[in-house]
């Protein structure tokens, strides 16, 4: 699984390591009041939300920038249930 | 075959002479100066056909070393003391990332006070390293196992760097005759290096020393402790493919009149030849008493070390270092590990000698049945 010490020779395989394991609080996009003002995107510290505001689950943390930076309060955090 | 009188810091770097590592980065530290200025000489010498990095710190000569061996070449440093204390961050990343270099380290206290004679302090403060710690008794045993650490370290089951551990004065600045190998048979016993899990090279791009979370921190770690149990088979079989060349057979570990002992004293280094003479005394008394030498600290040979003592009543481990309230380190591994009577004896701590009165001490102490599980020998009463 791990090469021999944790050497990595396939460049880019960063994107192998799914971070949206580590979210706690999880953003809810709701398009229908969403005013397209793109703030989202442009304040999303991981780049995970796209031009038709589809959230990236694979790489959101939860860190909650997007819902508190929305102007017409269209994303909502809500807590991550156990699998 | 030569034979020189030398030091055993002449004889680590002879043997690094005829390794022929390419980089070289060190900075020195007594007792150890004198195997960096051999290197320095034998490099401005063209003797050896390395880089000579100066560095300005420990830190630094190792931090070098792991990068240059990671970049795939063969590297040697060496060092000492607070030299080794400095290094303690990089020991740890020089196992991890698995890079196979060879480090000298000259035994000396640690401050504070600050003291430059030896005891072993040093390297056992960094015995879960990850490194494989060799201790050795004279020169000749320092020229061989420098070699043989080599061989070891770069077998592809183990890619853990190796410590080879000699007494500060008492080795590195006394003379014994010592011979040296010539460089063919050398070379035939151990090729130069080829790295296959890490090297530069621009058609095969990798990179090391990464990030490991979670989910990979763990298999990384287990996967030293899987290399370094197999050191146990590849150090003897470098020691039998020694021995095969050059004529001299070392081991795990040395029983020496073991076989009909009831007590077996245990330990590390040039002080196993001060024991052997003890040995022999208290065997001309009739005394059933022997020596276990530990040769390999890491990785500890169990099954050797019970092979040499299986018929003996008691174990006296004679320390050249102490962990604070705890007792010395090779007593707590033997009582971990070995299933026998065992008694731990605190000695020659920051130089103090190791007299033949303290050696027969331990004896009748032991054969008598301590107070305490660890007694701490030579101490001064007011």
């Amino acid at each position: 699984m791990v090469n021999i010490g944790c050497v990595i020779k396939t460049p880019g395989n960063t994107k192998n390591n799914k971070t949206g394991s580590w979210r706690t609080f999880k953003p809810i996009l709701d398009k229908e009041s969403c005013i397209d003002c793109d703030n989202c995107i442009l304040f999303c510290p991981d780049s995970c939300i796209n031009k038709q505001h589809d959230i990236d689950y694979d790489y959101c943390k939860g860190c909650g920038i997007c819902a508190y930076e929305c102007p017409s309060d269209s994303i909502e955090m809500i807590q991550e249930e156990s699998d | 075959m030569v034979k020189e009188v030398m030091t055993s810091n002449k004889a680590v770097a002879e043997a690094v002479r005829l390794a022929k590592p390419q980089v070289i980065p060190v900075y020195p530290i007594t007792p150890q100066t004198t195997i960096s200025e051999y290197l320095a000489q034998y490099v401005a010498d063209e003797k050896i056909d390395a880089k000579y990095v100066k560095v300005e710190s420990e830190h630094s000569a190792i931090s070098a070393a792991v990068g240059a061996s990671g970049a795939g070449v063969r590297v040697f440093t060496a060092t000492s003391s607070q030299g080794l204390m400095l290094m303690h961050e990089i020991l740890y990343a020089a196992a991890g990332m698995r890079t196979p270099f060879v480090l000298a380290d000259a035994n000396r206290a640690i401050s504070a006070p600050l003291n430059i004679w030896n005891d072993q302090q040093d390297s056992i403060a960094q015995k879960d390293a990850g490194w494989l710690q060799i201790y050795v008794e004279d020169a000749q045993e320092a020229l061989d196992t420098t070699l043989m650490a080599y061989k070891v370290s770069e077998n592809p089951d183990i890619l853990l760097p190796s410590m080879v551990c000699l007494d500060g004065f008492i080795l590195t600045h006394t003379v014994e005759p010592v011979e040296i190998p010539d460089q063919e048979s050398v070379d035939a016993f151990l090729p130069p290096y080829v790295p296959e899990h890490a090297y530069l090279d621009p058609k095969d791009p990798m990179s090391i020393g990464n990030f490991a979370d979670p989910e990979y921190y763990m298999e990384a770690r287990h996967d030293m402790d899987v290399a370094m149990n197999n050191a146990l088979d590849v150090i003897q079989k470098t020691c039998d493919e020694f021995a095969e060349i050059f004529g001299r057979q070392y081991g795990l570990v040395e029983g020496y009149k073991t076989e009909d002992a009831e007590i077996i004293y245990v330990a590390m280094g040039s002080l196993c030849s001060s024991i052997r003479v003890i040995v022999d005394e208290l065997r001309a008394k009739g005394e059933k008493v022997g020596l276990l030498k530990i040769r390999s600290y890491r990785p500890f040979p169990v099954d050797a070390i019970n092979e040499v003592v299986k018929n003996c009543s008691k174990l006296a481990v004679v320390d050249k270092n102490f962990a604070i309230g705890m007792g010395g380190a090779l007593f707590g591994d033997m009582k971990l590990k070995i299933d026998k009577e065992i008694y731990g004896f605190i000695t020659g701590l920051g130089g103090r000698d190791i007299t033949p009165e303290a050696l027969n001490e331990i004896y009748e102490i032991t054969k008598n049945g301590p107070e305490n599980d660890v007694t701490w020998i030579g101490l001064k009463e007011e």
